[in-house]
């Protein structure tokens, strides 16, 4: 038999929509049937009449009066429930700690939001990424396009505007900036300083950046142009830009500049640029001849090179390339690169070609044929490459991409030398070091020497030194940069034919 | 791209020039010249019975009783059937309607004029909560209450008005904001300042003892009396807006139940519909959503004005229908709704958001751009006819309606 309890609170007011959030609570408690808490209006007694909830008590009530209304299966699940609406009733409020934030969906609320702002980063769909950065630019934002799969007459076309607007397009597939100190993307924590740096390459700026930290030198900003920049298509307007924008940065007294080699009129473009400019140049064109520099500017050949000819005035080698150079494992003869940074593989390549070593790669530098398949040993494989992230995250990201590859390469009998890079940095996967010694430890017995790189710094959030320290832990043999890294890999391999 | 800014300018700056006052009470025959016998103007879009929900029909049924064109309810539905009866919307003769929104040629309407361009907007009375006609009541008492209006209320709100030369809208509604109303959920802040304007009038122009007391418990027992004033005012607000070429700003927004329809500045008259969504609320004891009436009522013309769930952030309380509920969350629908619209309105302002403007003037590329689309607080019907509100809670436009009308207005600039 249901019974039906009513409390009357008078003189006690709750907004409507407040009670019937109470109500609702009340009615979910086992053994209710029905409940509502009520102002006592006529309206409001004719609808819990109507309810089959309102008793004796609850049809006295008048409209100042609070009714609690229950209908329950027994006295004691209908109590029990006027005491929990009572609870509900007087329980203090959990202050909202100063209410969510409401973060903005469009360009123009941003903005309204953050006035001073002066700078997007776009990260969306190939497709769509040119529009919004055509939206960013009107604005008056300096726009970094993280995207890729951006049609090159689009990146022309907004590149012209741009410049008209007198803002920065860095992009479209631009992996890495630095700011005024400000890691955007994947980019390490620097520290500043008067050196600039102008790359066409992402993992070619962290490199580059985190060496002259290491170095002891320091960063004003670093500007990531895009791969295609300095394409024919495209003819280097935001290197341009940028060379610009340095000389007239009093902060900045010498400028980085990192790039695959231009076409031979674009080349002729920036260098005239270069030798016009106050500053001190450093030109680092991954893979190109040498070139006449202007009186201001030195070509180098590596990334570790420009790093220390700019803070140093000179190329510098490490020492340690003559003591403990590793000794393949007997019947070992064969290599394989695995690397996470498209610069960083075109460099070893690169060094592997000038060393007489015979290599392919699913990204080849000129000269460099591809594999049949990425497992093929002799090769030096771009694990970022598009093949790898369709549909996946890129392995700086995600290291499952490499352990894959790096478990299978560690098990192959005639392997005697695997060569990686590890990168950290804000962006990167927290503990890139722990993948490659979880892989490692997975193999009893004989196995490959393997030497790698860490790009980073002591000031990023994975440490330098901490990762550096993991891996020797584990038996990789550490070089200072992926230069030296791979000259030893090449050393290595030379001394055992 | 250019053109549609400057359209859109023009189409801002005559909704923020509306002058809207509240002028009289008329029969709809007056107001509305072309209505005649066995003709029924209804909410939202156009609709055929057959598609009707189950208020929207109770509703027909009984107003057609009401004007004497049926024997009974019944009978009423046959001749529904059998198309005697001409429906049109609302909308397409100066008028709204809240939730089935009947008119009909002796239905008492209220006439909002809107001073600055001369045009006037028309709504019937808000019958009061309960068991009324427009959740598709049709009972003796349902057709009583509107005989009363017709015949005693009506035209003594007509003679109040008249009296004190009409009631200026637009700084009602600003001091409603200022206390809890956002002017659809909530209006128990303008009804109550609007009886305060009219009950000396109410008193001066009464000629029977009796009619007055009942007038004035009518005005004063109504929390939501203000709102059918609102739909006329926001009627009234926008009607100069409209077929402004290359303008992408909302004027109408309406639902007959089944259809949420949209119109726009730049594409005219056109109708641009989709299903209506469910509500999302809180019910009434005995009642839970599987009682709910899908979303219904011209009465979204009050956030086409950048009010009801534009201003939420004016009435916290509402927020409470939603989820966790905080009152809080009511500021983020409003910051969520000047994502999609042009501008602030600088009159009507909300203090605890320090007195940001109502977000005005929704821009249909804003909506499909963000995804954001306009949110609405709403009360829900039951679904069965002639039983009456179940709840109240929140509703989202359906997003289709927004795509649809942005290729229309392409079409119209031949933009591909």
């Amino acid at each position: 038999m249901s019974k039906i309890v009513n409390d009357i609170r008078t003189g006690f007011f709750l907004d409507s929509v407040a009670l019937m959030r109470i109500s609702r609570t009340v009615a979910g408690l086992d053994g209710v049937e029905e409940a509502a808490l009520m102002m006592g209006t006529p309206t409001n007694k004719n609808i819990m009449r109507d309810a089959g909830l309102l008793a004796d008590e609850g049809e006295a009530a008048s409209g100042g009066d609070l009714v609690l209304g229950v209908r329950a299966d027994n006295d004691a699940a209908a109590n029990a429930a006027l005491a929990h609406a009572s609870v509900l009733l007087t329980a203090p409020k959990t202050n909202s700690d100063g209410s969510t934030q409401w973060q903005p969906r469009s360009l123009r609320a941003a903005i309204s939001n953050n006035p001073e702002a002066n700078l997007a980063l776009i990260s969306v769909p190939g497709d769509f990424a040119a529009a919004e950065a055509r939206k960013a630019i009107r604005r008056g934002l300096h726009t970094m396009i993280f995207s890729d799969n951006v049609p090159v007459a689009d990146e022309r076309a907004l590149k012209e505007e741009a410049r008209d607007l007198g803002v920065l397009v860095m992009g479209p597939d631009c992996g890495t900036a630095v700011v005024g100190g400000t890691p955007l993307a994947f980019a390490n924590v620097l520290k500043q300083g008067n050196i600039g740096i102008i790359g066409a390459s992402g993992t070619g700026i962290q490199e580059v950046s985190c060496l002259v930290d290491r170095f002891g030198g320091g960063i004003s900003h670093a500007i990531g142009v895009g791969g295609r920049d300095l394409s024919e298509e495209i003819g280097g307007i935001t290197t341009q830009m940028a060379i610009e924008a340095f000389e007239e940065d009093p902060a900045t007294q010498q400028v980085i500049l990192i790039s695959k080699p231009p076409s031979a009129s674009v080349t002729a473009r920036i260098m005239e640029q270069i030798a016009a400019s106050k500053k001190k140049y450093t030109v680092c064109l991954i893979g190109a001849a040498s070139m006449k520099m202007p009186a201001n500017a030195h070509q180098v050949t590596t990334l570790q090179d420009a790093a220390s000819q700019t803070v140093f005035g000179s190329i510098q080698t490490s020492g340690d390339n003559d003591k403990d150079i590793p000794i393949l494992p007997e019947g070992r003869k064969d290599f394989m690169g695995l690397f996470c940074g498209g610069t960083l593989s075109a460099e070893a390549q690169l060094i592997f070609q000038e060393g007489g070593i015979s290599v392919s790669s699913n990204a080849p530098v000129p000269g460099v044929s591809r594999p049949e398949s990425t497992r093929d040993l002799g090769s030096i494989i771009d694990l970022g490459a598009d093949e790898f992230t369709r549909g996946r995250p890129h392995p700086m990201i995600d290291p499952t991409v490499r352990e894959d590859v790096l478990t299978d390469a560690l098990r192959q009998p005639e392997l005697g030398l695997i060569l990686i890079d590890v990168i950290i940095g804000h962006g990167a996967h927290d503990d890139p070091a722990d993948s490659i010694v979880k892989c490692l430890a997975t193999l009893d017995g004989e196995r490959p020497i393997v030497i790698g790189s860490v790009t980073g710094t002591e000031g990023d959030p994975q440490i330098r030194s901490s990762q550096v320290a993991k891996l020797e832990a584990a038996g990789v043999k550490v070089a200072s940069s992926n230069a030296e890294a791979s000259r030893l890999a090449v050393t290595c391999l030379q001394r055992n034919n | 791209m250019e053109k549609i800014e400057h359209a859109n300018e023009l189409a801002l700056e005559r909704m923020l020039g509306g002058d809207p006052i509240l002028v009289d009470v008329v029969p709809a025959s007056n107001a509305i010249p072309e209505l005649a016998q066995n003709m029924i103007l209804h909410a939202g879009p156009p609709i055929e019975w057959e598609r009707m929900c189950g208020p929207m029909r109770g509703a027909i049924t009984g107003i057609a009783v009401f004007e004497g064109w049926a024997r009974d309810l019944e009978d009423a539905e046959k001749l529904a059937a059998n198309g005697t009866f001409e429906f049109h919307p609302n909308h397409h003769f100066d008028a709204v309607g809240p939730m089935t929104g009947m008119t009909t040629l002796s239905q008492p309407m209220m006439v909002v004029e809107n001073r600055a361009f001369g045009n006037r907007a028309y709504c019937a009375i808000n019958e009061g909560l309960g068991k009324v006609m427009r959740f598709g009541g049709n009972d003796a008492e349902v057709l009583n209450r509107l005989r009363w209006l017709r015949d005693e209320f009506g035209p003594a709100l007509g003679k109040a008005l008249r009296h004190i030369g009409g009631l200026p809208l637009k700084d009602l509604t600003a001091r409603g904001l200022t206390m809890g109303d956002e002017m659809h959920q909530r209006n128990v802040g303008c009804s109550s300042l609007l009886m305060r304007a009219l009950a000396p009038a109410f008193a001066e122009t009464s000629t029977d003892a009796a009619t007055l007391p009942r007038a004035l418990a009518f005005l004063g027992g109504n929390d939501q009396f203000f709102l059918n004033i609102a739909m006329a005012m926001g009627k009234a607000i926008m009607d100069p807006v409209r077929d402004i070429e290359g303008s992408s700003v909302v004027t109408a927004m309406s639902r007959n139940g089944t259809d949420f329809g949209i119109r726009v500045s730049g594409t005219g008259d056109e109708w641009y519909t989709a299903p209506v969504e469910m509500p999302e609320g809180l019910y009434f004891p005995g009642f839970t959503d599987d009682d709910a009436n899908p979303d219904m009522g011209d009465s979204t013309i009050v956030e086409t004005i950048g009010l009801g769930g534009f201003a939420m952030a004016a009435a916290p309380a509402v927020a409470g229908f939603v989820g966790a509920g905080a009152a809080s969350d009511a500021a983020l629908t409003t910051h969520a709704m000047a994502e999609i619209t042009i501008t602030e309105n600088p009159e009507w302002t909300i203090p605890a958001l320090d007195y940001k403007g109502v977000p005005t003037g929704i821009d249909i590329r804003r909506v499909v751009e963000t995804g954001l689309v306009p949110t609405i607080n709403t009360g829900i019907a039951h679904k069965k006819p002639g039983i009456g509100q179940v709840g109240a809670g929140v509703v989202k436009a359906p997003m289709a309606c927004f795509e649809a009308a942005l290729r229309g207005l392409a079409d119209r600039l031949n933009v591909s």
